[in-house]
């Protein structure tokens, strides 16, 4: 079975497993790392929102002999670490803004936060509700009332 | 239990200087550490039984007396529900109920940090695991958490608080009432001081003892009624709060199942076993009842052999029907009106919902390890009594040799009523000897997993002379099963209630819950039902939704016949006080009437169920350039409700913040139901195989503007709330739709007719994931 490496959450790690198992399995059947959830695996709910190198994907839909022993792969796990916190600004208002119910796709949801956060910056401007509106995670609970809020304090606190 | 409720009655018992406070009894529980436990009977939150519903719960007294008492009789203490004190300070209570997002370990955390004094991150909710001698006292349904267990959770803190105090004043020297509890310290003259932990061991009794103690006065709540966040909101947002999925149970390991190709279809054989018992990471292939069982290293995985799975499969039970045929047997069952149309002008109208998925956004999932003589499971159930009887009859062992362990649900929304998928973790898991971890695909939740049947509601309203004179309303829907419990345990343990069948017993529940609240004369509401064998389920707040909606549509109707505002004609024929509050704070806060552009429009639902009050004003914009508007991403977009007020009226309000939150998802859920979301049914099996077929309300289709409203206490008791608000949302959206467009819909959701999307192949029954995900990030 062939190895494969990458950097999760700031540490390189290995693992061995079929080239084709998708990186979510790899993750959280063969490492354990459960914060990335499935709801789908087809890349449509998007429970699983990870980062691979900052930017936002679905770990379900890609491959794990796709991932190169230089790509930085982080989950919700992570994100504090990427900000040197305990809690990264986007969880942090999350829970100021008490968005959970179930709490199923929230590790996503915020993972999805603040990658689109970090997109609209990088276009030199702030995020609107138009830009909201193109986040495909789904929340069965309905807390996007709520995540609208949250997001828009989030990206207050976020660094650029 | 006559006798305790006598002793409660009777008024000599009251201490005087005490008005406004309730004396309770429970139980000093002999334990290691200080434990109290409550009778559910004793103390009753909840007794006037007039809307009894699901809820018959509300009077579960008589069920007890009815059933079997030995047990009762020879552990008195047994069916209590227990608040532990430990000696880390830390007080512990095991809810007998299913928290799936609703917020229940929230508010319970509140009313024992309110009755105990103790700060609420001293206190541990937890689930409980399945207690049969609860019997259906632990059913999480019906909005009824709050309302059966208010109480009783409070008297076990409060019984808790006093004993430490008394112990307290033991051990000094000192009288009660000069010592004081707040924050988990107890305090007495001199500087005297103890933690609470530093007080259970000697708190604690060598032999269970019946005592008394009073409940806080609301004006003396310090917890209850201000806004808390959830107490499981840290673990969320850091991915550390964990789902049966996330459970590790040693050598359970990933489980998938390939399933025929229409709704409960069989295996006749499989054709490649020593194939697919080949394929990497495969470690396990059986079949099973309604299915290829597969277990392998990683869940990707199950899918990779699913894809090779070649089997024979046997018909289904529905491969003949499709939403047309099934409308028409609704049709042919429709029940017929009563009134003639005489002497009165008539409305006439029928509503049709389709079929919908009640599937959570977690699959349905199980962990179970069946030994020769034992089984262990875990997952979210509502029902976790009924799941260990049935899965301790299914596997041949006795229910004592069976533990069910609740886990936390990513949702619920009727779904967790069923255990199908516990059950058929412990077949799979019986036939390979072997722990497993089996979860249902996506597309088996939508296709496979359970519904809420199609009905129809015709409704006839006869008029005259500025007044309603009957309104008659004839729901017809696919039969519900209500076989998760309810139905089970009241002909167990009552077999002289009024129930036969499942049939009756559906009707009951609708006659139960539904109820017009306006002056319309000779009203009557009845259900007929068409028994396919679909597997259904309810969901979320059940009938109400598609009853209300046809109901508030003829109310637009009726109003616009006699010429009145919607609002105004509301006014005139409610009977209900809190509804009429409700309705005129939702007119005043979303400026009902305001000057709206052509397509788009206000629209009014009222809605009174949980022993609460609801009105939700909407504002929809159904112009094309809405309707038909590009979106970045790809989904189906359609009218979207811009904006929305929701005013409730719970009752007594124990977390403002939690009520908040369900009146969102109630919101958002309606949108859904009226505009979007539907399966359709063709020749035996749901086309919807993923979310972008089964269009649940996305961040797109969200109002920009939703405002919620909490009335002023009008109880000491709290409502219902967990389905509450679906209901008069989804009626006040169609109601806006209606006046948008000018055409009254009369097919739910609105986009029913245009299939959206390119079904998925039935076989296999679980598609491959993609593998171009790395083209799709931002």
């Amino acid at each position: 079975m062939p190895t494969h490496t990458f950097k999760l959450n700031g540490k390189q790690i290995s693992v061995d497993a079929e080239d084709s198992v998708r990186l979510l399995w790899v993750l959280r059947d063969l490492l354990g790392v459960t914060g990335p959830k499935y709801g789908c695996a087809l890349n449509v709910c998007k429970a699983c929102t990870s980062h691979i190198n900052g930017k936002a994907f679905n770990p379900c839909s890609v491959p794990v002999k796709d991932v190169s022993s230089s790509d930085e792969i982080t989950t919700i796990e992570g994100l504090p670490d990427t900000v040197g916190k305990d809690l990264h600004p986007m969880q942090e208002a999350w829970l100021e803004y008490d968005v959970a119910q179930c709490g199923y796709c929230q590790p996503g949801q915020i993972m999805a936060a603040v990658a689109k956060v970090k997109q609209v910056r990088a276009e030199g401007r702030e995020i609107t509700d138009a830009d909201l509106d193109e986040l495909r995670n789904i929340c069965r609970c309905g807390t996007y009332t709520r995540i609208r809020e949250a997001v828009k304090a989030g990206a207050e606190h976020m660094g650029a | 239990m006559t006798e305790h409720r006598r002793s409660l009655a009777s008024p000599s018992e009251e201490k005087p200087g005490l008005l406004g406070r309730r004396r309770v009894l429970g139980y000093l529980i002999a334990a290691p550490t200080l434990a109290v436990g409550v009778s559910w009977l004793v103390n009753d939150s909840d007794p006037r039984p007039a809307d009894a519903a699901v809820p018959s719960l509300a009077q579960p007294a008589d069920v007890f007396d009815l059933g079997d008492l030995q047990n009762l009789a020879a552990a008195p203490t047994s069916g209590l529900i227990t608040v532990e004190l430990r000696t880390d300070g830390t007080a512990h209570f095991a809810v007998p109920r299913a928290e799936v997002g609703q917020g229940i370990t929230t508010a319970f955390a509140m009313i024992v940090a309110e009755e105990l004094d103790l700060p609420i991150e001293k206190v541990e909710i937890s689930l409980a695991d399945a207690r049969p001698e609860l019997l259906m006292n632990q059913l999480t349904g019906g909005s009824n958490s709050m309302r059966s267990m208010y109480v009783p959770v409070r008297t076990a803190a409060a019984i808790t608080r006093q004993r430490l105090i008394e112990v307290a004043a033991l051990q000094w020297g000192v009288a009660v009432d000069k010592v004081t509890a707040a924050a988990g310290v107890l305090t007495g003259p001199n500087g005297l001081t103890a933690t609470y932990g530093a007080l259970a061991t000697a708190a604690a009794v060598t032999k269970t003892v019946k005592v008394a103690a009073q409940l806080k006065a609301k004006a003396d709540f310090k917890v209850l009624g201000k806004p808390h966040n959830r107490v499981d909101a840290h673990a969320i947002v850091t991915g550390r709060k964990q789902f049966a999925m996330d459970l590790h149970v040693k050598g359970a390991k990933p489980t998938m199942v390939a399933r025929p190709p229409t709704i409960n279809g069989t295996l006749r054989g499989i054709n490649n076993l020593a194939a697919l018992r080949a394929l990497p990471g495969v470690t396990d292939v059986v079949g099973i009842t309604h299915g290829v069982a597969i277990r392998a290293d990683t869940f990707g995985q199950c899918i990779d052999a699913i894809q090779k799975v070649d089997a024979t499969w046997g018909p289904g039970t529905v491969d003949d029907e499709s939403d047309a045929t099934v409308l028409k047997k609704l049709r042919a069952a429709q029940l017929p009106m009563a009134v003639p149309p005489l002497l009165a002008q008539t409305i006439d109208a029928e509503f049709v919902f389709a079929f919908a998925s009640n599937s959570p956004l977690e699959p349905d999932c199980a962990i179970a390890d069946v030994r020769a003589d034992s089984a262990e499971i875990w997952s979210s159930l509502k029902v976790p009594i009924v799941a260990q009887e049935d899965i301790a009859k299914q596997l041949g062992l006795p229910v004592d040799a069976v533990k069910v362990h609740v886990v936390q649900g990513g949702g619920s929304f009727g779904r967790h009523l069923f255990h199908d998928v516990a059950a058929e973790a412990a077949e799979i898991s019986q036939k390979m000897g072997k722990p497993v971890k089996l979860s249902w695909s996506r597309t088996d939740n939508f296709r496979q997993g359970r519904t809420h049947p199609m009905s129809t509601s015709r409704v006839r309203v006869n008029y005259a002379a500025g007044n309603v004179i009957s309104y008659e309303q004839r729901h017809t829907s696919v039969q519900t099963d209500f076989g998760h419990g309810l139905g089970e345990m009241l002909t167990a343990y009552a077999a002289d209630l009024p129930i036969a069948g499942n049939l009756s017993f559906a009707e009951s529940i609708f006659e139960l819950t539904q109820t017009s609240p306006y002056n319309f004369g000779v009203t009557t509401q009845l259900l007929n039902e068409v028994p396919l064998k679909f597997n259904t389920g309810s969901m979320r707040n059940i009938y109400s939704p598609n009853v209300v909606c046809a109901e508030e549509l003829m109310v637009d109707q009726l109003a616009a016949k006699m010429g009145q505002d919607p609002v105004r004609f509301r006014r005139s024929f409610l009977k209900d006080q809190r509804l009429l509050a409700v309705l005129d704070k939702a007119a005043e806060v979303g400026n009902w009437g305001k000057a709206m552009p052509k397509g788009t429009a206000q629209g009014i639902g009222v809605h009174s169920e949980y022993r609460a009050a609801v009105a939700t004003l909407v504002e929809i914009d159904c112009r094309p350039a809405t309707v038909d508007r590009p979106l970045p991403v790809e989904g189906v977009t359609g009218p979207r409700v811009t904006k929305a007020v929701i005013v409730v009226d719970p009752g007594f309000c124990i977390n403002p913040k939690g009520l908040e939150a369900q009146m969102f998802g109630g919101l958002q859920d309606a949108i859904a139901l009226a505009l979007t979301s539907s399966l359709h049914i063709k020749d035996g099996i749901p086309l919807e195989g993923s979310w972008d077929n089964y269009f649940y309300t996305r961040e797109w289709n969200s109002p920009l503007d939703v405002q919620v409203v909490i009335m002023p206490n009008t109880s000491d008791s709290p409502s219902g709330a967990g389905e509450l608000a679906v209901a008069p949302a989804f009626a006040a959206v169609a109601c806006a739709y209606a006046r948008a467009t000018g055409t009254l819909p009369k097919y739910f959701p609105i986009n029913h007719g245009t299939l959206g999307f390119e079904p998925l192949p039935v076989q296999p029954s679980t598609p491959q994931s993609p593998t171009d995900g790395l083209d799709h990030t931002f």
